[in-house]
C-alpha cells in the first residue's frame, strides 16, 4: 500500500472512531472496546475494498457485510456514515428512542446494513447462505463475516464453519477481532477458544494471522484471500481492545459501557490530536 | 339437517410427502426455489425434490440452527428458499435463530417442519413436537400455515411461495385421507373453510385434525347434532370473522388440534372470542403433558384425538 492510501486510510479511521465515541456518548450506553479493536479493518474494508454505492446501498452484486459481532454496531454505524450511507450527525442519536440507529443492527432500517445482527454467532451463519447464493450467480460479490473472539465459543459459529468448508465458499472471508477479551474478563479464563487459527485450519479453512491495526498486512490478507479457491478464508486480527483511547485500550471493563463527560471529552481530544497530526 | 361439503376420494397420504410432491410443482415455475434440509430429506420428502433438482437443494448436515441462518441469507440475496427439518428441530432447537435471523428482518423463508405432533409415533416424546404452534405464532410477522390432506398442502405450499414474508408450514407424518376436491379447492391465506353447517355447536379444527372433526360432525348429525365443523388452515393470521360467526350463531365452540392446548388454535380461538362474542371455548388438545412410544393411530386415541372424542366432548358440551 503506497503512503499516501495508508494515511488517508488512517485519517478515515481516526474519523470512524471520533463517530464511535459520539455514538456511545450520545447513546448513554453501547460497545466502545470491541467498536475501536474493529475499526481499522471495518475502515478498510468499507473505504478501500468492498463493491458498495452508498447511493445504492442495496445493489444486488454488492459486497456484503455481515458484522456477526452486531454489539459492535457504533464502529459499522460510523463507518457507515462516514462512507456516506447516511449522515455522521445521526451517530449521535444512536440507540435513541426515535432513531433508526438500533443498538444492534437492523437489515432494511439503516442503510448499508447487509443484516440483523445481536445474538452471536448467527452472523456467519447468514453469511454462509449470502455466501452460497453467490456461488449459484456465479460470483458476482464477496461476503465477510465479522466475528468477535468470545463469539468463537457459541457452537453456532462452528455449525457455519463447517457448512463454509464443505460446500467450498472461497466468496466468503471470516474476520475474527481477537482482542482477547470479552464481558466477564479474558477469553482465555472465561471460556478459551484458543487455539483459534488451528480450530478455523481443522475445519478447512485457509487461515492468516495478522495485526489488525497494520493497515499493509491488512490489505495483503484480504489480497490472499482472494486468491484462494475452493476453501473460505479466516483472517485472525490480533488487536487491541479500545484501541485509540488511551484509558480504554486492553480494559475488560470498556467492553459495554459509555464514558461520562470527563471520559467523552479525555477520548475526543485524544483522537482529534490524532487526527491534526494526520492531517497537518 | 347439517350438510356436508366435503370430497372423499380413497387414497391416504401424509402431508410431508405432498410437501415434497409440491416442492417439485414450485420448481418449475420457480427457478429461483432453493431448498434446505438437515439430514432428513428422506423423512420430510425434500428428497423427492433434491432427486429432481439436485443443483438447488443444499444439505445443512444436522445443524438446524445453521440452516435457519443460511436460508436467512439466502433470503437476503432475493432467493425463495425453503428450509426443512422435523418441527421439534425446525420450531424448537433453531427458535432463536427462526426469531432473529429470519422473523426480525421479516425475511422471505419458509421452513417446512414435518413430523409434527404426537402421530410421530414410535419415536416418542423427544420427536413429538406439541409446541411448535405457540412458538412459531408468537413471533412478530410470522405467518404459520397447518394444512389437513393432500390437496390443501399442495395448494398452502404453491401459494405461500407467491407470498413474501417468513412462513411457518406443519406438516405431518402419518398418511390421512383426502377430503378436498383437487378440482375446486383453493387456498386463502388466513381464510378458514366450513365444511359442514349447523348451529347447534362449532367444532373447529386443524391439521391432522380436520378430518376427525369431519367424522365427527357426521356421527353427531347421526343423533341429531347439528355441528359446524370449520378448517383453520391458517393459524396466524387467524380468521377473526369465521370464528366470531361461529361464537355468534352457535353458543359454544371446540377446538381440536394436535398440539398442546396451551398457545395453539385452542388458544388462538380463545383470543379472538374473549375480545368479541365471549362463549364457552372448549380445546381438545395434547393436555399439558408429553407423548410416548406407540403405533401414530392409538396414540392419537389415546390422547383424545379422534372422532369419538371429539363426539363425546361435544356431547358433555351440550349437556347430551
Amino acid at each position: 500500500m503506497d503512503q499516501v492510501h495508508k494515511k488517508q486510510l488512517e485519517i478515515n479511521a481516526a474519523k470512524v472512531r471520533l463517530g464511535i465515541i459520539e455514538g456511545v456518548y450520545g447513546a448513554k450506553c453501547g460497545h466502545p472496546g470491541g467498536s475501536l479493536s474493529i475499526c481499522d479493518t471495518l475502515t478498510y474494508l468499507y473505504f478501500n475494498r468492498m463493491n458498495i454505492d452508498p447511493e445504492n446501498p442495496s445493489m444486488p452484486d454488492r459486497d456484503r457485510l455481515v458484522l456477526s459481532k452486531g454489539h459492535t454496531a457504533p464502529a459499522l454505524y460510523s463507518v457507515l456514515a462516514n462512507r456516506g450511507f447516511f449522515p455522521v450527525e445521526d451517530l449521535k442519536t444512536l440507540r435513541h428512542i426515535d432513531s433508526y440507529l438500533q443498538g444492534h443492527p437492523v437489515l432494511g432500517k439503516i442503510p448499508g446494513v447487509d443484516m440483523s445482527t445481536g445474538s452471536l454467532g448467527q452472523g456467519i451463519s447468514a453469511a454462509c447462505g449470502m455466501a452460497l447464493s453467490g456461488k449459484l450467480d456465479n460470483d458476482i460479490y464477496r461476503v465477510y463475516a465479522v466475528l468477535g473472539d468470545g463469539e468463537l465459543e457459541e457452537g453456532l459459529v462452528w455449525e457455519a464453519a463447517m457448512l463454509a468448508a464443505h460446500y467450498q465458499l472461497d466468496n466468503l472471508v471470516a474476520v475474527v477481532d481477537n482482542n482477547g477479551l470479552q464481558i466477564d474478563g479474558k477469553i482465555s479464563e472465561v471460556m478459551s477458544p484458543y487455539p483459534i487459527d488451528e480450530k478455523f485450519k481443522a475445519f478447512g479453512w485457509h487461515v492468516i494471522v495478522i495485526d489488525g491495526h497494520d493497515f499493509d498486512a491488512i490489505e495483503k490478507a484480504f489480497n490472499e484471500a482472494e486468491t484462494v479457491a475452493n476453501q473460505p478464508t479466516a483472517i485472525i486480527l490480533k488487536t487491541t481492545k479500545g484501541k485509540g483511547v488511551s484509558y480504554m485500550e486492553n480494559q475488560v471493563g470498556w467492553h459495554g459501557k459509555a464514558p461520562n463527560e470527563e471520559e467523552y471529552n479525555t477520548a475526543i481530544a485524544e483522537l482529534k490530536a490524532k487526527l491534526d497530526e494526520l492531517t497537518k | 339437517m347439517g350438510k356436508d361439503r366435503y370430497y372423499r376420494i380413497m387414497d391416504k397420504k401424509a402431508t410431508r410427502d405432498s410437501y415434497g410432491e409440491a416442492l417439485v410443482m414450485l420448481a418449475e415455475k420457480r427457478p429461483d426455489l432453493i431448498v434446505l434440509d438437515a439430514d432428513l430429506a428422506a423423512a420430510t420428502k425434500t428428497g423427492i425434490y433434491k432427486k429432481a433438482y439436485p443443483d438447488r437443494f443444499f444439505d445443512c448436515g444436522i445443524a438446524e440452527a445453521d440452516m435457519m441462518g443460511v436460508a436467512a441469507g439466502i433470503a437476503t440475496t432475493g432467493k425463495l428458499v425453503f428450509a426443512s427439518s422435523f418441527a421439534m428441530f425446525a420450531a424448537g432447537r433453531a427458535f432463536e435463530i427462526v426469531r432473529n435471523s429470519i422473523c426480525y428482518p421479516h425475511l422471505n423463508v419458509k421452513i417446512g417442519a414435518t413430523h409434527a405432533g404426537i402421530s410421530v409415533g414410535e419415536d416418542g416424546a423427544s420427536h413429538q413436537c406439541n409446541e411448535d404452534i405457540a412458538l412459531m405464532r408468537v413471533l412478530p410477522g410470522m405467518t404459520v400455515i397447518n394444512p389437513a390432506d393432500d390437496v390443501e398442502t399442495k395448494a398452502a405450499v404453491l401459494a405461500m411461495a407467491d407470498y413474501v414474508g417468513p412462513t411457518y408450514m406443519r406438516f405431518g407424518r402419518l398418511a390421512i385421507p383426502t377430503f378436498n376436491d383437487p378440482k375446486t379447492y383453493k387456498f386463502e391465506l388466513g381464510k378458514g373453510i366450513e365444511l359442514r353447517s349447523g348451529n347447534d355447536i362449532a367444532i373447529i379444527a386443524t391439521g391432522l385434525m380436520v378430518n376427525e372433526a369431519i367424522e365427527a360432525g357426521k356421527i353427531l348429525a347421526e343423533q341429531g347434532i347439528n355441528a359446524r365443523v370449520i378448517n383453520i388452515h391458517t393459524i396466524k393470521p387467524i380468521d377473526r370473522d369465521i370464528i366470531i360467526r361461529a361464537a355468534k350463531e352457535t353458543g359454544k365452540i371446540i377446538t381440536v388440534e394436535e398440539h398442546s392446548v396451551i398457545g395453539g388454535l385452542g388458544s388462538a380461538v380463545s383470543e379472538v372470542v374473549t375480545e368479541t362474542v365471549s362463549v364457552p371455548v372448549i380445546k381438545i388438545g395434547v393436555q399439558d403433558k408429553f407423548g410416548h412410544s406407540g403405533p401414530a393411530v392409538p396414540l392419537l386415541k389415546e390422547f383424545g384425538l379422534c372422532a369419538d372424542n371429539i363426539v363425546k366432548v361435544t356431547k358433555e358440551a351440550l349437556g347430551k
